[in-house]
């Protein structure tokens, strides 16, 4: 479905990244794997993609650093010639109580959650007019829609992400440039890892499916909304949850 | 320097549908030429690659008028 098609994954040595960038490379794309620390662990992904006949490489980059995010892509561009696809999943966590939250921990993470998307999204927007194409899909999460005890920075940050989304896909439709949001639910990775099994029994019992979502459950909507598939869709949040919030 | 405006004025007639004899120096992009805000991000990434340089966000929102560029670019070439 995404034959010969050149992929940005921001944080992609990890997680529901990880999951993104092989699940784009099974259904054709060469990627780009940006990490932020883990180089060991993105080589991995680059050389399982390759294994999969698609071409890929890893790129260092903090994308809450504006020289880094263009270092990238112009690393993506010098590469490959186009960029058509932008997955911006890079995230952290820096949980707290709303009283004890500090602003290094607020700041942490509405910097590389949400200034990280955007600065990511202009990045590749001129790549993306030029071409008069572009996909690009943003990781947010169902608590920037319903709200999380102890995740005031973090909610911040996707429920931002979600209004980016509605703004980028409502300015740059007209070039042909999609742009939409993946809401994960409850997804076992490291960062759902550090629950307790107190928190993780009472997030199970709010969830239909009754079940923890695996990334890849994640992926492959991901790569829906950067297939041609998904033409006709932008400035939507789609939630993969299990059904735990039905806005 | 005619030079400049003839690949200026190329550029806005294929980026913009205009006609030829519309892009005058006086001609505002926006209320003259019919370019939206979006319009003109492009033809300032345009000239950037037609006159291979960087125009900075501050110095393009400068750029109102056909002659506004050609300026802007004359003194940088």
């Amino acid at each position: 479905m995404l034959e010969g098609k050149i992929a940005l994954v921001t944080g992609a040595s990890r997680g529901i990244g990880r999951a993104v960038a092989l699940e784009l490379a099974r259904q054709g794309a060469n990627v780009i794997v940006n990490y932020a620390g883990s180089e060991a662990k993105a080589n991995e992904v680059v050389e399982t993609i390759r294994s999969l006949g698609r071409e890929a490489f890893a790129v260092q980059a903090d994308v809450a650093s504006a020289a880094d995010v263009e270092r990238m892509v112009k690393a993506a561009l010098d590469s490959f010639g186009r960029l058509d696809i932008l997955v911006n999943n890079a995230g952290i966590t820096r949980d707290n109580l709303l009283m004890r939250m500090k602003e290094e921990e607020w700041d942490a993470v509405i910097n590389t959650n949400l200034k990280g998307v955007f600065l990511c999204t202009k990045a590749v927007a001129r790549p993306m007019m030029k071409q008069r194409y572009g996909r690009i899909v943003n990781i947010a999460s169902v608590v920037g829609v319903i709200g999380n005890p102890g995740q005031a920075n973090y909610v911040a940050a996707k429920a931002g992400v979600i209004g980016l989304t509605k703004t980028a896909a409502r300015e740059l439709a007209s070039r042909h440039i999609t742009v939409n949001a993946v809401a994960p639910g409850f997804i076992t990775t490291d960062m759902t890892e550090a629950l307790s099994a107190e928190q993780k029994e009472t997030m199970r019992n709010q969830i239909p499916l009754a079940r923890f979502g695996e990334p890849d459950d994640v992926a492959r909507v991901v790569a829906f909304l950067a297939s041609d598939a998904a033409g006709y869709m932008t400035g939507q949040t789609l939630h993969v949850d299990g059904g735990m919030v039905m806005p | 320097m005619a030079d400049v405006l003839e690949r200026v004025t190329k550029i806005i007639v294929d980026r913009l549908g205009v006609d030829e004899s519309q892009v005058t120096l006086e001609a505002s992009f926006k209320d003259d030429l019919g370019a939206d805000s979006l319009d003109i991000v492009e033809l300032v990434m345009e000239l950037e690659d037609e006159f291979n340089m960087e125009i900075s966000d501050e110095e393009a929102e400068k750029i109102v008028t056909v002659g506004d560029a050609v300026n802007y670019i004359k003194s940088r070439l």
